[in-house]
């Protein structure tokens, strides 16, 4: 076997091994579904309620995917500005700081409050989730160009701008798309922990809602099958960003260079 | 331009020292003068400040006092080559080479006859797409210079280029940089810390004592150009190589 098979075939087997002893826990016991639904009640479940779980996954995603865009641009803007001016980045960065330790939860009911609109509140707080990776390393990144390429900059009179824009943001590009991969899977985790703070009700829910509804009402087969979208969705969107930060960095960066052997 | 003009220094560096913010005084009082048209080594033990000298020359660094002045005002066009290649690795070697150019707002188009006929010259035809990655230390090195010569430099400063190859590759990019010299007679200051690379280089080597550096001795090399490989042989060459290593020894006794 080579690794590359390996390496689809070992963890696929483990998870198969995983389900058959979920599954027949659940039924040498005889737990009610209630408790803990077998594997196959899951399966059954999502393909029942499906569309309808989707409906709701499709809410929570638009919130993701806002969110992580807003922390794209956003926090790129917020880095290139810090970049520009170490006072500006020695006044706001432990701002950023205090905002990225906050637990989400104790603010989001104050956001709900404030902003009217479910979807901007709701975006909100899933940006503050995501953003800081984003501005954290694209300001390292920004800060890591070659000094001697600095220099030889400016030996040819290159103007701030030029230096931006042929030097610093090259340079910071891994950095930035690091960040932006860890803000992938944050913005999902934002959205859904914002989404359980706003609670159920409205007419357009997210997948978070659902969860809620299905727990207080026992469903848990159908908890679970929510569950599982909302990991395929943060699993896809890592794997899309780590297939979009391969394919910028394919022609030069260590890290998306194929191995030698 | 008389003969006058011509004798005057391409670069004046008068009563110059640099004290870095820790403390150290890396040059102390350094005066020399850089004719055009000079290969001029600079030639000190490791720490002597022979680095920090080309920088302030060539204007990276500021000196704590004292005077870098060019002939007729103003400050030339200068090209700069580190001890490491310093390229951009995102860039492929043409963009790395167009760099220079791209600063002072040339046109691709316009820039494009300049940039192939530099590659040439340093042997790096055919490889203008490739990227800094996929070319050896040698041939990295090569475009490092191609980046520098690209703006023709009145004045061309590099800072031990050769430091890190192999000893065949150092050869042949001596030789191929000494001819490029020789056809269009830049004025080159070239920090070497090789007794022998020194004179198969230059006409003229200065040695600086350990630090605070200093000029300890001004040697002129009166070996005949073209220098080609049969030179590195030659009793004359050996000669010369002994009396600068007894001189550097004493400098930085």
């Amino acid at each position: 076997m080579t690794e590359r098979q390996a390496k689809l075939a070992a963890p696929l087997a483990v998870g198969i091994l995983m389900l058959i002893g979920w599954e027949a826990v659940v039924r040498v016991n005889a737990i009610p579904p209630y408790i803990l639904p077998g594997p196959l009640l899951v399966a059954e479940t999502l393909w029942r309620d499906g569309p309808s779980l989707l409906g709701s996954l499709w809410v929570t995603f638009r919130i993701t995917m806002a969110a992580l865009i807003a922390a794209i641009v956003l926090g790129g803007a917020i880095a290139v500005l810090f970049a520009q001016s170490r006072l500006l980045e020695l006044s706001f960065f432990p701002y950023a700081v205090i905002l990225q330790v906050t637990p989400i939860v104790s603010i989001a009911p104050l956001i709900i409050i404030w902003v009217n609109d479910t979807f901007l509140s709701l975006l909100i707080c899933a940006w503050i989730v995501a953003f800081f990776p984003v501005v954290a390393n694209t300001t390292l990144g920004l800060n890591s160009a070659d000094r001697n390429l600095v220099a030889l900059f400016r030996l040819y009179r290159a103007s701030r701008w030029q230096i931006l824009r042929h030097l610093r943001l090259p340079s910071a590009l891994p950095y930035f798309l690091a960040g932006v991969r860890i803000s992938g899977g944050l913005a999902l985790i934002g959205a859904v922990v914002a989404e359980f703070v706003a609670g159920t009700g409205g007419a357009e829910t997210g997948l978070a809602s659902r969860i809620l509804e299905a727990g207080n009402r026992l469903e848990m087969a159908r908890l679970f099958a929510a569950l599982l979208l909302l990991s395929l969705t943060g699993i896809m969107i890592f794997a899309a960003l780590s297939w979009l930060s391969n394919a910028l960095l394919a022609h030069w960066h260590e890290s998306a260079l194929p191995s030698e052997d | 331009m008389g003969e006058g003009a011509a004798a005057a220094p391409l670069v004046s560096v008068t009563r110059l020292t640099k004290v870095f913010r820790n403390g150290v005084t890396a040059l102390q009082d350094l005066d020399l003068a850089i004719e055009p048209g000079a290969f001029l080594s600079i030639l000190g033990p490791s720490g002597c400040g022979k680095s920090t000298l080309l920088r302030v020359i060539a204007g990276l660094t500021p000196p704590s006092s004292g005077e870098i002045a060019w002939r007729g005002g103003g400050v030339g066009r200068r090209g700069f080559v580190f001890q490491e290649p310093t390229l951009m690795p995102w860039a492929s070697v043409w963009d790395n080479v167009y760099l220079p150019l791209r600063l002072t707002r040339m046109a691709k188009s316009a820039a494009s006859e300049r940039i192939a006929a530099t590659l040439a010259a340093m042997g790096l035809e055919g490889f203008a797409q490739v990227y800094p990655r996929e070319l050896s230390g040698g041939m990295k090195m090569r475009v490092s210079i191609a980046r520098a010569l690209v703006t023709e430099p009145e004045l061309l400063l590099l800072d031990e280029p050769f430091a890190a190859l192999d000893e065949i590759t150092r050869f042949r990019l001596n030789e191929d940089l000494l001819q490029l010299w020789q056809r269009h007679h830049w004025t080159v200051v070239f920090v070497t810390h090789s007794v022998f690379e020194s004179v198969f280089l230059s006409n003229r080597i200065v040695v600086m004592t350990k630090r605070p550096g200093r000029v300890a001795a001004d040697v002129p090399i009166a070996l005949s150009y073209p220098r080609e490989g049969a030179l590195r042989t030659a009793p004359a060459y050996a000669d010369d190589c002994r009396r600068l290593s007894h001189i550097l020894a004493e400098a930085s006794a």
